[in-house]
C-alpha cells in the first residue's frame, strides 16, 4: 500500500538524517521525500512517500513518533487529502515538436518558463501520475533532464496538522 | 560542599563562568557524584574544571568502552543515570560499543565527549569524528552544542531524556572552544519540549478490558521483562500476581523483576529457557506481557508461535513495542509500574480468577517435574555446580555481573534473583567484555556490595585492562572465570549445527590467569577439583572481602546449556540435556 507521512519536526541540524536513517536502519522504502520549514520557522514539515504493508506503516509512524525531534506524524493517505508533485522538464523543441510540446504542456496545464532557440522547461504540478503520464506521453528522445519535487500533500478540511 | 571556582568573573551581579564549569556545575545540579571517562585534549578545559571541585568523583578507566559500560551499570544497579566523559575522535569511537550495548537494554546514560573547536568542524582537524552522526543510531538522541549559552538547557534535556520515557543513552557533543568561553549560568528548573512528552499513565478503558480478560484466563501467563526493573516495579509486580496466582517467567533481562525463589516462577523463558516457562508461554490462553518485547530470542519461530489462539495483553512504555512482533489485543501504552497500580485498583474485593487455572498449574507442575536444568557431574568441575555454589555463598545476596556466552546463561539458569537491578549482563546486544567494567559501575553505585563477575576466559580478555582500573580504587570484585578453553557458546552452535567442526572456537595460549591477577596486583586463584570449589568461594568472599580475587575455574570443556530452542525452531521444541 502507498502511504504519505506527513511529519512535523524541530527546524535542527541533523533532523533529516534521524529521519532519513530511521528508514534505512529498519528496511522501510522511502519513494520520495521533501522538506521545507513551515510558518513557524522552528518547525520543518516532512512528506515522505512510503510503501508497506498496515503493519509496517504502523511501525514507521510509531519509530517516526519515538525520534525526540518528531512533533508530530499523521498518515495523510488515511483520511481524504490532496497531494502534488512539480516537475521541471526541459524537452528538445525544435522544427515540428516545438508545436507539439507547447500543445502537450497546454494540454497538462502545464507551463513553459524557459525558452530558447531548442529548448522548453516545462513546469508541471500535480498528482505524482499526472507527471508521469507527461513523460509517457511525449517523445522519450525529446527529454533532456526532469527534476521532480517529490509528493507534498495535505489533509482536506478540517484535517489540520499544527502543533 | 561546592568549592567556588577561581576564574570566576562578576559582571554586575551576574556570574560568568566558564563552559567547562558549567559541564561540571550541570552535573553537581543533577547529583552526579561519579564520572567514569578517559581525558583527552578536546575535553581538557572539563578535566581542569574537574580537578577543581571534588564534589564528583572521576574513575580512570583504561579503555573509553569501559567508561561507557561502567557507566551502564552504574545505571542498571541503582535508579540513578550513569555518566561517562570522554574525548573526541577515537575517545568516542572507542564508546560506540558500550553506548549501543546500553541503548539495545535502554538503559538511561548521559555521555559527554569532546569535540574539535566548532571553527575546526568540518575540516578533518586532529581527532575530529562525526559523533553525532556515528552514535545516531545507536543513542535514544544526541546533541551537538554549538553555543555555550546552550550548554546548560542541553546537558538538562540530556538527562531528561535519558532517563524519562522508555530510557536510553543520550550522548552531548561539546566543542573545545565552547568549554573555555564564558557564559551565565543557570540551571534550568524545569523543562518543556513540544516534541518530547512520555505517556506515563496508560489508558483506563484498556486498563478495564484487561482486567476482564485476566478473570477469563483459563491458562494465564505473566511473561515480565526488563521494563519491570527500569520502572522499579518489582514490588508491584510480585503483588500482581500474587493476587491473580498466576505463573510467572522472566526474561533474561527481567530476572529479579520477580523473586525466583518464589513458587509462582517458572524460571527464565526464551532459547534458553525453562521446560515450563517455555511451554506455559506457548500453550497459555492469556498472556500479560509486561515491560518485554517479544524479542526473537524470547519466542522462538513466530510462525510456530503464532500457531496457538490466545489473547495478548501488552503493558509497555513504548508503543512501537507493541505489536511489533506479536499481535497484541490489549496494548496499554505506559509506565509498567503506574500501570500495575491502576490494574490492582480495579481488582477489588469480588475479583475472581477462573477455576480452571488449577488445573492449568497441575499442567505446569508436570511439566516443572522434567526437572529440565539437570545435570550431571562429571570429572571435571561443571560451570552449573559453581554456579549453585557462588549462590549458597554469596547467600543470593550478590550483584552479578555477566559477560557473553554460555556462562552467562549458566548465571541465568542458577542463580535466583530475588531482587531487581541485581543481574546485570548485556541481554540485547549480547557485548562480550561487558562483565569486569560493568562490576566497578555496580560498586561506584553500590559500594558495600558483593559483586561477583561471571564470565569465560574469551569475554575476560575483552576489557581485562580494567583490571588495572580495578586496583586503582579498590573494586573488591570476584572474577568467576568459567574457564573451558573455548569460545563455548560458539562451540556449541557448531557442535550442533555445523557437525563438530570447530572453526576458531578454540582458545589457545591463554595466559596464566593467576599470574596476570598477580601481576595486576591482585589475588588469582585456579580451582581445577569438584572439592575445591566451595572451599574457594568462601575463602574469596570472606578471607577475600576486600580484594579483587580472580578465580580461574577449569570447567568442563565440552558441557553444554540446555535447554535449548534452535534458531528457528519453535519455543516447544527445546532439545533437553535428557534427550542426548
Ligand atoms: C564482542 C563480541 N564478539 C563476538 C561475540 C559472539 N560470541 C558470543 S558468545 C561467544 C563465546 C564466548 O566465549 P567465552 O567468553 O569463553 O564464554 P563461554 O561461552 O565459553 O562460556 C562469542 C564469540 C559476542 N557476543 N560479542
Ligand atoms: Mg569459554
Amino acid at each position: 500500500m502507498r502511504h504519505i507521512i506527513s511529519i512535523l519536526i524541530e527546524n535542527e541540524s541533523g533532523a533529516l538524517s534521524r529521519v532519513a536513517g530511521l528508514f534505512s536502519a529498519r528496511g522501510y522504502n522511502i519513494e520520495t521525500l521533501t522538506v521545507a520549514p513551515t510558518e513557524d520557522p522552528s518547525l520543518s514539515r516532512m512528506t515522505i512517500l512510503t510503501w508497506g504493508s498496515d503493519e509496517v506503516l504502523e511501525q514507521v509512524t510509531k519509530q517516526l513518533n519515538k525520534l525526540i525531534d518528531v512533533v508530530k506524524v499523521v498518515d495523510l493517505s488515511e483520511a481524504a487529502h490532496v497531494e502534488r508533485e512539480l516537475m521541471l522538464i526541459k524537452v528538445r523543441a525544435t522544427g515540428k515538436d516545438r508545436e507539439e510540446m507547447k500543445r502537450m504542456a497546454d494540454i497538462f496545464r502545464g507551463r513553459i518558463i524557459d525558452v530558447t532557440e531548442s529548448t522548453y522547461v516545462i513546469e508541471l504540478t500535480g498528482a505524482g501520475s499526472k507527471l508521469d503520464s507527461f513523460i509517457a506521453g511525449i517523445d522519450a528522445g525529446l527529454i533532456l533532464e526532469t527534476v521532480r519535487t517529490g509528493v507534498c500533500g495535505i489533509g482536506r478540511g478540517d484535517r489540520i496538522l499544527k502543533v | 560542599m561546592l568549592r567556588p571556582f577561581k576564574q570566576q568573573l562578576f559582571l554586575g551581579s551576574t556570574m560568568m563562568i566558564s563552559g567547562a564549569e558549567i559541564v561540571v556545575r550541570c552535573l553537581q545540579e543533577e547529583k552526579v557524584d561519579c564520572v567514569f571517562g578517559y581525558p583527552g585534549g578536546s575535553v581538557l578545559h572539563i578535566y581542569d574544571a574537574l580537578f577543581k571541585q571534588d564534589q564528583i568523583k572521576h574513575v580512570l578507566v583504561r579503555h573509553e568502552q569501559a567508561a561507557v559500560h561502567a557507566a551502564d551499570a552504574f545505571s542498571r544497579s541503582s535508579q540513578r543515570v550513569g555518566v561517562a566523559l570522554v574525548t573526541s575522535g577515537p575517545g568516542v569511537t572507542n564508546t560506540v560499543t558500550g553506548i549501543a550495548t546500553a541503548y539495545m537494554d535502554s538503559i538511561p546514560m548521559v555521555v559527554l565527549t569532546g569535540q574539535v573547536p566548532t571553527f575546526y568542524i568540518g575540516q578533518d582537524a586532529f581527532q575530529e569524528c562525526d559523533t553525532v552522526g556515528i552514535t545516531r543510531p545507536c543513542v535514544k538522541h544526541n546533541f551537538l552544542v554549538k553555543d555555550v549559552k546552550d550548554l546548560a538547557m542541553t546537558i538538562k534535556k540530556a538527562f531528561h531524556i535519558a532517563s524519562t520515557g522508555r530510557p536510553g543513552p543520550v550522548v552531548v557533543d561539546i566543542p573545545k572552544d565552547i568549554t573555555a568561553q564564558m557564559c551565565e549560568f543557570e540551571y534550568p528548573k524545569s523543562i518543556q519540549m513540544r516534541s518530547y512528552n512520555p505517556v506515563v499513565k496508560g489508558h483506563l478503558g484498556q486498563i478495564k478490558k484487561a482486567v476482564q480478560i485476566l478473570k477469563e484466563a483459563k491458562r494465564p501467563i505473566i511473561y515480565a521483562g526488563g521494563g519491570v526493573i527500569l520502572s522499579d516495579a518489582a514490588q508491584k509486580l510480585t503483588e500482581l500476581a500474587h493476587k491473580l496466582k498466576f505463573p510467572v517467567t522472566n526474561t533474561l533481562m527481567g530476572l529479579g523483576g520477580y523473586p525466583a525463589t518464589d513458587k509462582q516462577f517458572l524460571g527464565m523463558l526464551g532459547m534458553h529457557g525453562t521446560f515450563e516457562a517455555n511451554n506455559a508461554m506457548h500453550y497459555a490462553d492469556v498472556i500479560l506481557a509486561v515491560g518485554a518485547r517479544f524479542d526473537d530470542r524470547v519466542i522462538g519461530n513466530p510462525d510456530h508461535f503464532g500457531e496457538e489462539k490466545r489473547r495478548v495483553i501488552h503493558i509497555d512504555i513504548d508503543p512501537s513495542s507493541i505489536s511489533k512482533r506479536v499481535k497484541v489485543d490489549v496494548p496499554i501504552v505506559g509506565n509498567v509500574g503506574d500501570v500495575i497500580d491502576e490494574l490492582l485498583k480495579l481488582m477489588d474485593s469480588d475479583f475472581k480468577t477462573d477455576p480452571d487455572v488449577d488445573n492449568w498449574w497441575k499442567q505446569i507442575d508436570e511439566w516443572r517435574s522434567r526437572d529440565s536444568l539437570r545435570y550431571k557431574q562429571a570429572e571435571h568441575i561443571m560451570p552449573q555446580y559453581v554456579m549453585e555454589k557462588l549462590y549458597e555463598v554469596t547467600n543470593g545476596e550478590a550483584f552479578i555481573t555477566s559477560d557473553v556466552g554460555q556462562h552467562q546463561m549458566f548465571a541465568a539458569q542458577y542463580y535466583k534473583f530475588d531482587k531487581p537491578r541485581r543481574w546485570i549482563n548485556s541481554g540485547g546486544l549480547g557485548t562480550m567484555g561487558v562483565g569486569l567494567p560493568y562490576g566497578m559501575g555496580v560498586l561506584m553505585a553500590n559500594p558495600d556490595a558483593q559483586v561477583a563477575c561471571v564470565t569465560g576466559e574469551g569475554s575476560i580478555q575483552m576489557c581485562i585492562q580494567e583490571l588495572s582500573t580495578c586496583k586503582q580504587y579498590g573494586f573488591p570484585i570476584k572474577i568467576i572465570n568459567l574457564n573451558n578453553g573455548m569460545l563455548g557458546m560458539v562451540r556449541q552452535w557448531q557442535e550442533m549445527f555445523y557437525s563438530k567442526r570447530y572453526s576458531q572456537s578454540y582458545v589457545t595460549s591463554l595466559p596464566d590467569f593467576v599470574k596476570l591477577a598477580e601481576a595486576y596486583g591482585h589475588v588469582g586463584m585456579k580451582i581445577e577439583r569438584i572439592e575445591d570449589v566451595e572451599p574457594a568461594l568462601r575463602k574469596a568472599f570472606t578471607e577475600h572481602k576486600n580484594d579483587l580475587v580472580f578465580m580461574d575455574f577449569i570447567i568442563d570443556p565440552v558441557a553444554n546449556v540446555f535447554p535449548m530452542v534452535s534458531a528457528g525452531k519453535g519455543l516447544t521444541e527445546m532439545i533437553l540435556a535428557e534427550d542426548l
